[in-house]
C-alpha cells in the first residue's frame, strides 16, 4: 500500500483533522484518552497480523483462497442433512443486498424502521401460513438451537424433567439439544423406530412418556427424508399425558405435506434456510419457530416478536417489536432467552422468495423435489448391490441408498464418485446409524436436472461394478 | 441544517397485493422421462399427509414483489445513510468489498458436510482467523460457532459450569457475578447456563465497585462477566485487583466483547486477566447487521479452558499440509448449533482484518476514542444534558449522556430527543440504557464518521435543546420525518389489540374492527 497516514475507512484519520480535535477535547494526545488504562496490562508491540492491504490486494488474496473450493457449480453435490441446495432467485439476492436493509441495526426506532419492521411481520405471517400456526417468532440462529428452545420452554410452560426425541434425529441437532437442556436439567429420551419403515414406534413412545414429560419431538418429514406418517397418533398421545408436541419440519415440504398445526402441534421448529438463502457451508441459517396463540405460550416464546399497531394518534397503520417484556434488554435474568442479534436479513430473503413462489409455486417445489428423489431412487434402485431407500415410506426430498450388498464402503464409493467421476455423493450414515450398515443419505432438489441424475446412476454402477457388468 | 424526509409509502401488507393466479417465479419444468417414473407424485403421500388447502400465501408478478419491498427498504434507515450512533452497537461502515467476497459462489455454494478436499480454502480462512482473533483479544484458542454475541456469551456461561465440573466444583459455584452496568444479555445468559445472577453496584467513578465486589465473590462465585471499557464508555481501571479478586475466590473472569473496538491492539483481554472473551463480528469486525443479524460471536479462551470448546473445531495437519474439522475432542461442551458458525459473516471479518491490518485497527480504535470524545466535550456544552460519573475521566469508544436535566426543566424525555434526532436524517442513540443513569442517551460514533458530520450531530442537539425549551410540543410529538410518526408501542403487545401474524390480525378482525 502507498504511503499515507489516512485509511479509506477512517475519515478523521488525517493528522490535521486529528489535531484539531484533540485540540477541541484539551489534550495533546490520543495517548493522554488511553491514560487510565494501566500501563502493566498494555500491548507493548504491534499486533502480529498482516500489513495493512488495498482493496485489490484483498480481492486477489480472498479470491485465490476461494479458487481452492470446489462448489456445487463445479460438481452436483447430493448432500442435505440441514443444509439444502435450492435455487435463490436473483430478486432476493438483489433485495437482502439493498443496503437500507442490510446495514441497519435491530429496529429499536421503529418509526425510522418500518421497511423491515414490516418484512419481518410479513415473514412471521407466511410462516404462522405455511406451519398453520398462529405466531411466529422473527427467527432464532437456527433450526438446531430453535429446537433447543422451544424444549426449554415446554419446560417452562409444564416444569417437567424428560423430553421425547425419535432415535432418527440429526446428531448435531440432537447434541445441540443436549447443550441447550443440560443446564435446566432436562433428560433427553429417545425413541426406537420400526426398522422397516423408519416411522417412530408407537409403542416405544407410550412407554417412554409419561407424567415427567414436558414434550413429545417429531420431525416431518424426518432426518432420514422418509414422511413421518403417525403423526396424528402421536400428537394424541403427547397430549392425553398433558405433554406438548414440538414438531420440526423442513419448510420446502409444506406446499405439500399437511401443516403441524392441522395435527396438533404446539410448537413448530424448522429450518428456514432453504426459502431463498445460500448454503454458505452451513452459516448463517435461519431458525424457524412458531406456536399456537395461547397468550400462556405465547408469553413464554423467545427471541424477537414483531406486531402490528398504529401510530399514537390512530391515523395509520404501524409495525414495532412486541412483547419485549419477555426479552433479555428488560428482563434480565429472567428473561425468556438470552437472544437479541438474530438472522433477520435471512428471514427477509425467506419473505421475498415466498412472496415470488407463491402457493402455486411451493407446491410445484415440494412437488417436483419429490419426483426427482423418487426418479433418482427408482433409478439407483436397479443398480445390483445398490438399494434405496432403506426405508419403506413415502420420501421428500431426501432418502437413504444403501450399499451393503456390493462389498464396498460409503467411503469407498465416495472418495470414486469425487474423484473419477466429479460428482459429490451423499453424506455417509455408517458411524451415525450402524444399525443400518453401509448407508448414505442422499438429497437431490429441483436444482439438478435429469442429466445429473442419470450421471450419478451410470457412475454409481462403474463405481460399483467396474468391468461392464452394468444393471441387474 | 439540511431538510430531510424519510419516505413514505404507506406500503399495503403483501397479503393485500396481488391477485390469484400471479406469480413471481416459475420453476424448471420437470423432465418427461422423470414424470414418467413418478406419475402422480401426490398419491405417494398418504390421504391424512396431503395438504388440502393452500399456504395463504401472498399472489404476485416478479415485478410487484420488487416493487414492495424496494419500497419497505425505502422507508429503513441503514449505516449507508448516515450517522447511526447507537450505542453499545457499534455501527461503523460496512465495507463493499467484504459483501462482495462473502457472496462469491466459492462461499454461498459450499455444503457444510463436503469432502476436506474440496473445501480448504474456506477451512484456511477460519482457521487463520481464528488465528487472528485469539492474537488480537490475547486468547490461546478461539472457536468460530456461536452465531451471534449472546450465543457466545451462552457458550462461556457453559464453559464455566464445564470447567467447575471437572474440579467438582459446580455443586458449589451456582453464582455468576454481573454490575449493574451490564448489557441485559449477561444476567439471561449466566441464567440460560444454570447460575444465580448476583448484581454488584458501580461506583461512584463509573467503575465496578471493588469493595462491594469483594463482599460479593465467595466459594459460590463461578465467575464474573464484564464489560471493559464498561457501558458508560469508561475504562475499569481497576481491572488488576478485579481480576485478582475473582480468580483469588475460585471464579473465572469473562469478556463481554461489545465494545472491545476501543481497545484494539492497545490492550488485550487476556492480558487483564480475562480467561473468556466473546467477539462481536458484526460491532469490532464491521460486518452488516442485516436489520437484526446475521451476526457471529466468537468466543476466544485461555489455554486451561481450550478443551471445553465446542466441536469441530478448525485445525491444520502440518504433517499433510492440510486443514480439517477436528471432532476429536472428549471434554468438549459439545454443540451449540448445526455446523461451524456463520461462515458468510466470517469471511467478511478475515477481509476486514487483512484491510486494516495492525496499523489500521489500532487506528480504528484510537479514532473512535477521539470521536466521543470530542462529542462528549461538545455535548457538555448544552442546555439539558449532563455526562453522569467523572467528568474529568476520558471516555473511551463512547459516552453517556443523561437528559435528566432537561426532562426537569422542560417535560422533555430522552425518548422525545431520541425522536426528535430521527427528524434530522440521523439515527438515535441507545436509550434508557445503562439502567444506572436516568433519562440516559448513550452515544457510539464509531471511527467511520467524518468531523464534518459529528458537528452536525453537535448542531442537531443543540437545536433539540433550543426547541425543548422554546417549543416543547415539537420535540414531544416527534418524529414529524421519519416514514411515521410516533406509534403506539403499547398496542403492539397488548392482549386486546395484539396481532403478531396476519393470521391472528385476520381473525381479530372478524370480530372485532382493528
Amino acid at each position: 500500500m502507498a504511503e499515507s497516514s489516512s485509511h479509506p475507512y477512517i475519515p478523521n484519520s488525517v493528522p490535521e483533522i486529528k489535531k484539531e480535535m484533540l485540540k477541541h477535547i484539551g489534550v495533546r494526545n490520543i495517548e493522554e484518552l488511553y491514560a487510565d488504562v494501566p500501563k502493566r496490562f498494555r500491548l507493548k508491540r504491534k499486533l502480529n497480523l498482516p500489513r495493512p492491504k488495498s482493496e485489490q490486494e484483498v480481492k486477489r488474496h480472498v479470491e485465490s483462497l476461494l479458487s481452492k473450493n470446489k462448489t456445487s457449480r463445479d460438481m452436483p453435490v447430493f448432500l442435505g442433512a440441514g443444509c439444502w441446495h435450492h435455487y435463490v432467485p436473483a430478486v432476493v439476492k438483489d433485495v437482502v443486498q439493498r443496503t437500507e436493509f442490510l446495514t441497519s441495526y435491530t429496529p429499536y426506532q421503529p418509526e425510522t424502521s418500518q421497511g423491515m419492521l414490516q418484512a419481518l411481520f410479513e415473514y412471521q405471517s407466511m410462516v404462522c401460513e405455511l406451519t398453520a400456526m398462529d405466531v411466529a417468532n422473527s427467527s432464532m440462529y437456527d433450526w438446531a438451537s430453535a429446537l433447543g428452545e422451544a424444549v426449554r420452554m415446554a419446560v417452562r410452560l409444564n416444569n417437567r424433567a424428560e423430553v421425547l426425541v425419535p432415535r432418527i434425529i440429526h446428531p448435531e441437532r440432537l447434541a445441540t439439544l443436549q447443550t441447550y437442556v443440560d443446564p435446566v436439567g432436562t433428560r433427553v429420551k429417545m425413541v426406537g423406530y420400526n426398522p422397516t419403515t423408519g416411522q417412530l414406534n408407537l409403542e416405544d413412545v407410550k412407554s417412554g412418556i409419561s407424567a415427567k414429560t414436558a414434550a413429545v419431538y417429531v420431525e416431518n418429514p424426518s432426518y432420514l427424508g422418509f414422511v413421518e406418517t403417525q403423526v396424528e397418533e402421536i400428537a394424541e398421545i403427547a397430549h392425553d399425558a398433558e405433554a406438548l408436541l414440538i414438531v420440526g419440519v423442513d419448510p420446502t415440504s409444506l406446499g405439500v405435506l399437511k401443516p403441524p398445526g392441522e395435527y396438533g402441534a404446539d410448537i413448530v421448529v424448522g429450518e428456514g434456510q432453504p426459502l431463498g438463502n445460500a448454503m454458505n457451508y452451513g452459516g448463517p441459517l435461519l431458525g424457524v419457530f412458531a406456536c399456537r396463540g395461547d397468550m400462556e405460550l405465547v408469553r413464554q416464546m423467545p427471541g424477537r416478536v414483531i406486531g402490528l399497531t398504529t401510530t399514537l394518534d390512530g391515523s395509520r397503520r404501524g409495525y414495532c417489536m412486541a412483547l419485549q417484556t419477555r426479552e433479555q434488554h428488560i428482563r434480565r435474568e429472567r428473561a425468556t432467552s438470552n437472544i437479541c442479534t438474530n438472522e433477520a436479513l435471512c428471514a427477509l430473503a425467506s419473505a421475498v422468495y415466498l412472496s415470488l413462489l407463491g402457493p402455486q409455486g411451493l407446491r410445484e417445489l415440494g412437488e417436483t423435489v419429490m419426483a426427482k428423489a423418487r426418479y433418482t431412487m427408482q433409478l439407483l434402485n436397479r443398480i445390483r448391490g445398490v438399494k434405496a431407500p432403506v426405508f419403506k415410506s413415502p420420501h421428500f426430498k431426501e432418502f437413504t441408498v444403501n450399499f451393503e450388498e456390493s462389498g464396498k464402503t460409503v467411503r469407498e464409493i465416495h472418495e470414486a464418485l469425487l474423484s473419477r467421476h466429479q460428482i459429490h455423493g451423499g453424506k455417509d450414515l455408517s458411524k451415525e446409524f450402524p444399525e443400518l450398515g453401509k448407508t448414505a443419505l442422499y438429497c437431490v432438489t429441483e436444482v439438478y436436472a435429469q442429466e445429473d441424475i442419470d450421471r450419478l446412476a451410470e457412475a454409481f454402477t462403474k463405481v460399483l461394478w467396474e468391468g461392464g457388468r452394468k444393471r441387474r | 441544517m439540511s431538510a430531510f424526509k424519510q419516505a413514505s409509502w404507506n406500503e399495503p401488507d403483501v397479503f393485500k397485493l396481488g391477485r390469484r393466479g400471479r406469480r413471481g417465479f416459475v420453476l424448471p419444468r420437470v423432465e418427461k422421462a422423470v414424470l414418467r417414473e413418478v406419475v402422480k407424485i401426490r398419491e405417494s403421500l398418504p390421504e391424512g399427509l396431503r395438504r388440502k388447502t393452500p399456504p395463504l400465501l401472498p399472489e404476485l408478478s416478479e415485478a410487484e414483489v420488487v416493487r414492495h419491498f424496494i419500497r419497505l427498504s425505502q422507508m429503513n434507515y441503514g449505516v449507508d445513510l448516515g450517522f447511526y450512533p447507537l450505542g453499545s452497537c457499534t455501527m461503523k461502515y460496512n465495507p463493499k468489498i467484504d459483501d462482495f467476497l462473502a457472496g462469491a459462489e466459492g462461499v454461498a455454494s459450499l455444503h457444510p458436510y463436503q469432502d476436506e478436499e474440496t473445501v480448504q480454502g474456506v477451512l484456511e480462512i477460519l482457521y487463520t482467523l481464528g488465528r487472528w482473533l485469539a492474537e488480537i483479544t490475547g486468547t490461546h484458542e478461539v472457536s468460530l460457532q456461536p452465531a451471534a454475541g449472546a450465543q457466545g456469551e451462552f457458550l462461556g456461561a457453559l464453559i464455566m459450569r464445564a470447567c467447575h465440573k471437572s474440579n467438582g466444583e459446580i455443586g458449589e459455584r451456582r453464582e455468576l457475578i454481573v454490575p449493574d452496568s451490564a448489557h441485559g444479555t449477561n444476567p439471561a445468559s449466566g441464567t440460560m447456563a444454570g447460575f444465580r445472577v448476583v448484581v454488584v453496584p458501580s461506583g461512584e467513578d463509573g467503575c465496578i465497585d471493588l469493595e462491594a465486589l469483594k463482599a460479593a465473590v465467595s466459594r459460590r462465585t463461578a465467575g464474573l462477566m464484564l464489560t471493559n471499557p464498561n457501558t458508560l464508555g469508561i475504562f475499569e481501571k481497576g481491572i488488576g485487583d478485579i481480576a485478582e479478586t475473582v480468580h483469588d475466590a475460585g471464579g473465572l473472569l469473562y469478556y463481554d466483547g461489545a465494545n472491545l473496538n476501543a481497545i484494539l491492539g492497545r490492550v488485550r483481554p487476556g492480558d487483564m486477566g480475562f480467561d473468556i472473551v466473546h467477539i462481536n463480528v458484526h460491532k469490532t469486525f464491521g460486518t452488516p447487521h442485516g436489520g437484526g443479524g446475521p451476526g457471529s460471536g466468537p468466543i476466544g479462551v485461555c489455554e486451561e479452558l481450550e478443551r471445553f470448546l465446542p466441536v469441530p473445531r478448525v485445525a491444520y495437519d502440518k504433517r499433510r499440509e492440510r486443514y480439517y474439522l477436528d471432532y476429536d475432542k472428549p471434554d468438549s461442551i459439545g454443540k451449540l448449533r448445526g455446523f461451524y458458525g456463520n461462515v458468510g459473516v466470517l469471511v467478511r471479518a478475515y477481509a476486514y482484518i487483512l484491510s486494516l491490518g495492525a496499523e489500521g485497527l489500532e487506528e480504528a480504535a484510537e479514532v473512535s476514542v477521539l470521536n466521543a470524545n470530542y462529542l462528549a466535550k461538545r455535548l457538555s456544552q448544552i442546555r439539558g444534558l449532563e455526562l453522569p460519573y467523572d467528568k474529568g475521566q476520558p471516555r473511551k469508544h463512547e459516552c453517556v449522556f443523561s437528559a435528566k436535566p432537561l426532562l426537569k426543566e422542560t417535560g422533555v424525555r430522552a425518548m422525545d430527543v431520541a425522536k426528535r434526532i430521527l427528524d434530522y436524517g440521523m439515527h438515535a442513540p441507545t436509550m434508557y440504557f445503562p439502567l444506572i443513569v436516568e433519562e440516559a442517551l448513550m452515544i457510539e460514533p464509531t471511527e467511520s464518521v467524518e468531523k464534518e458530520e459529528l458537528d452536525r450531530f453537535v448542531e442537531v442537539m443543540e437545536k433539540i435543546s433550543e426547541e425543548a425549551y422554546t417549543s416543547p410540543e415539537v420535540v414531544k410529538s416527534a418524529p414529524h420525518n421519519a416514514a411515521i410518526t410516533r406509534l403506539d408501542e403499547v398496542k403492539a403487545s397488548h392482549p386486546k389489540t395484539m396481532a403478531l401474524s396476519w393470521r391472528m390480525h385476520r381473525r381479530r378482525a372478524e370480530s372485532q374492527r382493528y
